[in-house]
């Protein structure tokens, strides 16, 4: 099954850039996509770019609206996923908790649905 | 494994039914198989193959699967123990929400019928049946596996697996919202629950000592209200009416758990019922010891609860004034002002010290948060206790 780990965070939670703890936390990053590449499960993996460069497309009676940013003001923003590639939600779940984001804000392991061929 | 196999909980559990429904049906006709549980496997099987072969659309790997398993000798039976555990840890799975959990358990495991289930919960029929098809199918869909966990995780997922186990005694020992004060039936199936659990996995200290617990606090229920239905507190209970041989099935129990010195919070609470199991009248409780015991358990669950309940036994064990100073504390938190049970412990402390008014005031406090029923009648039946008695001259 493939599962989408979905990182979010507060913008502010988890160590400050340039501090020996950010450091740390970027080796913790590192050495888990190390070992789901090295199990194979890592389908795909990525950081985000903050929600001020995200825009947002709705197509509304045929028109395309674009506006800037996420809808909504929400305190945790998603910063990142993870696409892993598992036999059943017990290991996907092993390796979210990984993830510093566990540890700093919160991952949100969702399965992938699977299009039946209709 | 019927269920690990044919990678559908549904279908799983209607072929087991069916199996155990034509075991019921043949071997009084033809006589007890040699081995009755690997029949039940093998005809579960057949009736999943049967089912897979009706619905002919699914998947070709799953077919593959069940032909696999189909195939496979009858040794496999040997590991049905093994089966339900996974159909427990699967029910109890974390990533379900705990009243969902206990719904599914009772449903799956237990074979309890929906109907059923919903008069245990004290819930509409349709709000159970919705809960469990909601459950089953993120089973389903998010690739719940139905195993057992590696030993590795297995500690922190047992405990959800005894959580939902002890949830659904307190409910049927405290239940919500009715009048009775014991709701037997869900008792006995939590009782029935945990006996199984401790088949399977016997050499776990806090499965025994959940097991333990329920025996030696089930064992008090006959007493626990009079004729009316109002709840008798532990102190003025008939002793003779609490049930001898679970609190000696239970006292056992614990102490085997205890003797592995590897404490948990079934364990202790086992024990903490242990003293009060081994006190001929109330007055010869070990206070002290059930006083020590909740400052273990405050160990692994800090909760105000806990602590209200060591403050009790501190008031038993060196005077009421020792265990309203800890109440006080309590009451001054605003999670906790809210508990009624904590203003009717503070109104039985303040009355042995001897301040009725105090006393009073605490219980209409307690009214004042609507308790059910016979919880009131005790509250109101105390009151007038204290409003008749005369007001003492001096502190006690």
């Amino acid at each position: 099954m493939k599962y989408i780990a979905l990182l979010y965070g507060e913008p502010d939670a988890g160590p400050a850039p340039g501090t020996p703890e950010f450091a740390e936390m970027l080796g913790e990053f590192q050495s888990a996509t190390t070992a789901m590449a090295e199990a194979g499960v890592l389908v795909d993996s990525g950081p985000l770019q903050p929600p001020q460069t995200a825009t947002t497309v709705r197509v509304r009676d045929g028109q395309t609206q674009l506006s800037d940013g996420p809808f909504a003001e929400i305190k945790e923003q998603l910063g990142g996923y993870y696409i892993l590639a598992c036999e059943d939600l017990d290991t996907a779940l092993r390796y979210a908790a990984m993830i510093p984001s566990a540890k700093y804000g919160s991952v949100e392991v969702r399965p992938v649905m699977v299009m039946g061929s209709h | 494994m019927v269920a690990r196999l044919a990678g559908d909980l549904s279908l799983a559990e209607d072929c087991a039914q069916e199996a155990c429904a034509a075991a019921v049906e043949q071997w009084p006709r033809e006589g007890l198989p040699a081995n009755p549980g690997g029949w039940v496997v093998a005809v579960a099987r057949h009736r999943a193959l049967d089912h897979l072969r009706r619905e002919g659309a699914r998947a070709g790997k799953e077919r593959e699967a069940v032909r696999e398993w189909a195939a496979a000798g009858p040794d496999d039976c040997a590991v049905a123990g093994d089966d339900q555990l996974a159909l427990l840890f699967a029910c109890c799975h974390p990533a379900l929400d705990p009243a969902s959990r206990v719904t599914l358990t009772l449903r799956v495991v237990c074979g309890l019928p929906t109907a059923s289930i919903a008069r245990l919960l004290l819930l509409p029929e349709p709000a159970v049946a919705q809960r469990i098809v909601r459950a089953k199918r993120k089973i389903r869909d998010a690739g719940i596996r139905l195993r057992v966990p590696d030993p590795g995780e297995r500690p922190a997922r047992l405990a959800s697996v005894l959580r939902a186990i002890y949830l659904a005694f307190t409910e049927g020992h405290s239940p919500h919202g009715t009048g009775t004060v014991v709701r037997d039936d869900l008792c006995e199936e939590a009782l029935r629950l945990a006996r199984k659990l401790h088949r399977l996995v016997p050499g776990e200290p806090e499965v025994t000592g959940l097991l333990a617990l329920i025996l030696l606090t089930g064992a008090r229920s006959a007493a626990r209200a009079d004729q009316d239905g109002a709840p008798v507190l532990l102190a003025d209970q008939d002793r003779s009416r609490w049930d001898r041989d679970r609190l000696a099935e239970g006292r056992s129990l614990a102490e085997t758990a205890l003797a592995q010195r590897c404490p948990g919070p079934y364990q202790l609470q086992a024990a903490i019922a242990a003293c009060h199991a081994d006190a001929a009248t109330a007055a010869d409780t070990d206070w002290r010891q059930i006083a020590a015991l909740y400052s273990e358990l405050l160990r692994f669950d800090p909760s105000p609860v806990i602590e209200a309940n060591r403050a009790v036994a501190v008031a038993y064990a060196e005077g009421p004034a020792a265990g309203l100073a800890i109440l006080d504390t309590l009451a001054a938190s605003s999670r906790l002002a809210r508990w009624s049970q904590l203003h009717i412990a503070r109104g039985a402390l303040l009355a042995r010290c001897g301040r009725h008014e105090d006393a009073v005031a605490a219980y209409r406090h307690a009214l004042a948060l609507e308790p059910a029923g016979p919880v009131r009648r005790h509250i109101t039946g105390q009151i007038a206790a204290l409003c008749a008695a005369p007001a003492p001259t001096q502190e006690i």
